[in-house]
């Protein structure tokens, strides 16, 4: 008698156990379905921009208000935060120069940073955060407000006239955002050596172009590009398919702003992997 | 052919009986799943040409989803949708954008491209899809349209500084500005004071008159249903409840007509 309760109860826990674990389990497959289908959600995006960016029908006038808003509207932050990033590289680098009395190779070494890796990476960083918010609500809004919706009934393709327009415009315009901010920040870096020193201009830019090879700058321009992509495919990707609510605006906006972002480092260590080995 | 008549049938009505018996758009055992929700369950439902066709129901009855099945806006489960000859299930992309351009969709929020002015708002359909006419003929066709609707003197304001029943009226004229075959409405006086809905309702029967448009018009509002109905039909539970005249809804007894009529 006692033996039965007792296998019946080790029965009763093993049962529990098993369902637990095959719970567990089809929670992981869910999980894992639920990722792959995103992965092919945005592949397939993709490829829809790909092949209406190719087709024809191009909403020109779409694409130079894009251009406008994204590289315009930009300006002004933009040569804030790249003066300031030469200003600062420049002030906090100095005393180490000093120090090893290098003084001298301020200005290359500030350029070269600039150029290569700070400019490219700060811009596409701001960028990220303006631009792509900026798509990802807008977008957002507009499927909460059916004006998606509303395009497609009326034949008229919101992928061509929306998306194609934001990643075209952004693809282009981070580029010559950054090339702003590059320049913006070696005039800050000669403000930011005039603070304790005394170089003229002429002599500040002439050494810090010195040592500027087409290798240092090429890389650099060729990255921006991508980073303007993922940008703007990022943005439009989250704000396109955004929920029905009013709350998913905010949430749209807010991932495509990390998205972005983590993207840009990403495409960044890709590019710096690729120019080293060249 | 049609099957609803009533003996006290409106002039309106029993002309357009005699004028048409040709159904515009014609489903079959349509239904529709979200997850475990079955939303529409095997319904048929026949628009005839030039009429207004009201569907009543609950909120949740699947009303908005049938429509938009019908532009496939969503795609069906089951059941075929034949819009004006065709079936829109089979449609490859460039097919539906054919067929998507003689039917106009009236969103119950009105849908305006808040990003451009009134006038941007009716250009914006008119030149994609009717690239032959001059930008005299546009203006002329966006000054016609929104005489119409009575709203010629705000083509430069944006949708934002309009109020709810002007913005009604302008998401209107937008859908028709193309001339559209069949109009579907979603609930177009939805948030609207008693009068402004009166107002919208009668722009739906002149547009009915004017544009000769057959249309499915889904609202809660009776009166705009009574004022704009040539027929009928009503949604309960993903199925067709009840299919009938205007008449023959307001005279009958049963408790869910009843509940809406009263």
């Amino acid at each position: 008698m006692e033996k039965t309760k007792s296998t019946t109860r080790i029965r009763s826990i093993a049962t529990q156990q098993s369902t637990k674990l095959s719970e567990k389990t089809l929670s992981k497959k869910v999980e894992a379905s639920v990722f792959l289908t995103n992965v092919a959600d945005v592949f397939l995006f993709v490829a829809r921009v790909i092949k209406e960016t190719f087709s024809r029908g191009f909403e020109f006038k779409e694409f130079s208000r894009q251009c406008f808003h994204i590289g315009y509207k930009s300006f002004g932050l933009i040569a804030i935060t790249g003066t300031i990033m030469g200003l600062v590289l420049t002030i906090q680098s100095r005393p180490v120069l000093v120090d090893f009395g290098a003084v001298t190779m301020l200005p290359s070494m500030v350029a070269i940073s600039i150029v290569r890796e700070m400019g490219p990476v700060i811009t596409a960083l701001i960028c990220a955060g303006k631009i792509g918010s900026g798509m990802g609500a807008e977008l957002g809004s507009m499927k909460v407000t059916e004006q998606i919706d509303a395009m497609e009934v009326s034949s008229i393709n919101p992928i061509r006239f929306l998306v194609v327009t934001r990643v075209l415009a952004a693809t282009l315009m981070i580029p010559l955002l950054i090339l702003y901010a590059d320049t913006l920040g070696i005039l800050g870096s000669w403000a930011g050596a005039n603070i304790k020193g005394d170089v003229s201009f002429v002599l500040f830019f002439s050494q810090a172009f010195g040592h500027l090879e087409f290798i240092d700058f090429i890389p650099a321009f060729i990255k921006s590009f991508f980073f303007g992509a993922v940008i703007g495919l990022v943005g439009c990707y989250k704000g396109y398919n955004a929920g029905r609510g009013t709350e998913s605006v905010g949430v749209a906006a807010n991932s495509a702003v990390v998205l972005a972002s983590l993207l840009v480092i990403i495409v960044d260590m890709i590019a710096v992997q690729i120019t080293d080995m060249i | 052919m049609r099957t609803t008549a009533s003996a006290s049938e409106s002039p309106d009505t029993t002309s357009l009986k005699n004028q048409v018996n040709e159904s515009v758009i014609e489903i079959t055992d349509l239904s529709k799943s979200f997850g475990q929700q079955e939303v529409l369950k095997k319904i048929s439902i026949k628009l005839y040409k030039g009429e207004n066709l009201v569907v009543l129901g609950k909120s949740g009855t699947g009303k908005s989803v049938l429509i938009k099945c019908i532009v496939r806006l969503l795609e069906s489960d089951e059941g075929t949708i034949n819009v004006l000859g065709e079936s829109v299930t089979t449609l490859n992309g460039k097919e539906l954008n054919m067929l998507r351009q003689k039917i106009g969709f009236l969103f119950q929020s009105g849908a305006l491209y808040d990003s451009m002015t009134v006038r941007q708002n009716l250009e914006f359909p008119l030149r994609r899809i009717k690239s032959e006419l001059t930008d005299q003929e546009i203006d002329e066709k966006i000054i016609e349209v929104m005489e119409n609707v009575g709203l010629s003197d705000t083509l430069d304001k944006m949708p934002s500084q309009l109020s709810g029943g002007m913005r009604k009226r302008l998401s209107l004229a937008r859908t028709v500005v193309v001339n559209p075959q069949i109009m579907l409405y979603d609930e177009p006086t939805t948030g609207l004071d008693p009068v402004t809905s009166d107002e919208i309702s009668q722009l739906i029967l002149d547009v009915q008159k004017k544009y000769k448009t057959s249309s499915i018009i889904i609202t809660h509002d009776i009166k705009c249903a009574l004022k704009t109905a040539n027929r009928i039909i009503m949604l309960s539970d993903g199925g067709v409840y009840k299919e009938g005249s205007v008449d023959e809804f307001e005279n009958s007894s049963d408790p869910l007509i009843k509940s809406f009529f009263n």
